[in-house]
């Protein structure tokens, strides 16, 4: 309790206010403090107060021999796995707790950590948590409160910053790449302010979304967005805006995407030795689009592929039948970790490819891996033939592409 | 609401004095920090290889993960943390690493918040006193 007083005296939050749920980061290793933390509130007896999921871990259980790392930081990690566990948290262990069955109501006061999971409860759920960390994220399920700050509060929840989407050509909107495209662009535009995006025609479905917050949350600090016609605190932009005047108005050109797609991409576009799927965890719609993608095709043997995802969503892909369709074409599915957060890649020498935004943008200082950022098709053929194969068609202006004829 | 206090986390009695390092662009210490060396490892970031330790880090807001706190706190406990955080709005990421590491290690990382203007007279290399008001003097 004293760590939460003490973080809404920071806040300047008057009060206290109760939360239903936790989302707690803090299980992921980081070093002896996360340990000397977790173990100290076990010592002292401490227990959740209200239904605690828990993030990705440094471990994969159900796969253990995928983790390269040293085997005294395995236990380490372990010990923090336990620790958090021994406290009454639900050993769910995914940065997607939104695809879990019970998820946060729309107006639900909770306390989350983890970014992408954070922009996609307040966006897309409607629920409000404010950015937690580590640590407090723990401090709020064990004490059921949190401070009356940020995002828990109504002013606060109002777009300041218009995104209207230009002239873009029609796949471009049609494609899942844009959204942590956009995403980047938005998270560098918007820094900790709230952005409303304009333009969408079709509104997109909660992958989209998904994609798009992480990638926001990565690049800035966007713990809530809101898209026009398609988050539920934006029925209409003035409504998102709250009937107030944005603060900026910002027109997203082709121009602007490409330099931010090109941003995420650090590595040379020859040879290909990993592709990483599943950032944040992959759901079951995506794991079907995969599927479908592969088309019984297989993985060229000089690529490593990896899909990340949690148990939950893996019992499901096991269950339609899909999960040895994956094994058989040479697909590594990863679980209750990422690869990004942990030594799990057999290659880090190589150029590896994603179609994640967040993953594209941590993985070159966390791995020391170059990364080549594409699409999820992308992805799939340049896995299959052994080779960065990209489609710079879909990013051509709509007028060029008759040229191409 | 009350009024966001200018000292997040508490300054030591007789202030603090320090090499400014200024960030040209807010960093995730997750994913950014590399907690045992101290140095920038955001690749994307302008000011990558760049170490903390030590310093008077300055940057306007905190940025990107949520385990930005863990890292802060571990820094700190291996002695690698900036000196003192100066930013103008308050981050709850930030806040958190500096309140853990005080009340596990007994290790303060003072943060306090200025004005944009102030940020603005703030540039690395420069030497400033932190005092336990939250005042921030150039020297």
């Amino acid at each position: 309790m004293r760590i939460v007083v003490r973080l809404a005296e920071a806040l300047g939050a008057e009060s206290l206010l109760d939360v239903s749920g936790a989302h707690i980061d803090s299980c992921l290793f980081h070093g002896r403090a996360s340990l000397d933390f977790a173990e100290r509130l076990v010592e002292e007896g401490a227990e959740v107060a209200v239904p605690t999921t828990l993030n990705v871990s440094s471990l994969d259980l159900l796969h253990p021999d995928l983790f390269r790392g040293d085997a005294e930081h395995g236990r380490l990690a372990a010990r923090l796995m336990d620790a958090y566990v021994s406290m009454g948290c639900r050993p769910t262990w995914t940065c997607a707790p939104y695809q879990l069955e019970e998820r946060p109501a729309f107006g639900e006061q909770v306390a989350w950590a983890e970014s992408n999971a954070i922009a996609f409860a307040n966006s897309v759920l409607g629920a409000r948590t404010d950015r937690y960390g580590d640590f407090v994220d723990i401090c709020a399920a064990i004490t059921g409160r949190a401070p009356a700050a940020g995002l828990h509060l109504d002013e606060n929840r109002l777009a300041t910053v218009v995104f209207r989407l230009g002239d873009l050509p029609p796949d471009l909107l049609d494609s899942h790449v844009l959204a942590p495209v956009l995403g980047a662009f938005l998270g560098h535009r918007t820094g900790s302010r709230v952005p409303v995006v304009a333009g969408l025609e079709e509104p997109p479905g909660e992958d989209w979304l998904k994609s798009l917050g992480a990638a926001a949350a990565s690049r800035g600090s966007v713990g809530m967005f809101h898209v026009v016609g398609a988050t539920p605190e934006a029925p209409t932009l003035e409504a998102a805006l709250g009937g107030r005047p944005p603060v900026e108005e910002v027109v997203v050109t082709l121009d602007d995407l490409r330099r931010a797609r090109d941003d995420l991409t650090t590595a040379a576009r020859d040879t290909l030795a990993t592709v990483s799927l599943g950032t944040p965890h992959y759901s079951v719609a995506e794991f079907g689009r995969l599927v479908e993608a592969l088309g019984g095709r297989r993985v060229h043997p000089d690529v490593d592929m990896y899909v990340s995802t949690g148990r939950g969503v893996l019992a499901e892909v096991e269950e339609r039948g899909w999960a040895g369709k994956l094994q058989e074409a040479g697909v590594q599915v990863v679980t209750d970790t990422c690869t990004y957060v942990t030594p799990i890649l057999a290659d880090t020498v190589g150029t590896a490819m994603t179609d994640s935004g967040k993953w594209a943008y941590y993985a070159p200082g966390n791995l020391g891996v170059g990364v080549v950022f594409a699409s999820t098709s992308e992805c799939v053929e340049s896995a299959v033939a052994g080779r960065v194969v990209l489609d710079e068609l879909l990013w051509a202006p709509a007028g060029e592409r008759f040229g191409d004829g | 609401m009350a009024e966001v206090p200018l000292v997040q986390v508490a300054v030591p009695d007789g202030g603090v004095t320090g090499e400014v390092l200024r960030l040209d662009e807010p960093l995730s210490f997750w994913g950014g920090l590399d907690s045992a060396t101290g140095e920038v490892i955001d690749r994307h970031h302008p000011q990558s290889g760049t170490s903390v330790a030590g310093r008077v880090l300055v940057m306007p807001h905190g940025r990107g993960s949520s385990s930005g706190s863990s890292v802060l706190a571990e820094a700190a406990r291996c002695g690698t943390a900036p000196l003192a955080i100066v930013m103008v709005e308050p981050d709850a990421i930030v806040a958190l690493g500096a309140i853990v590491a005080d009340e596990l290690y007994g290790v303060g990382v003072p943060v306090v918040l200025v004005s944009v203007d102030e940020l603005a007279g703030l540039s690395t290399g420069g030497r400033v006193h932190i005092g336990s008001d939250g005042s921030v003097l150039r020297l």
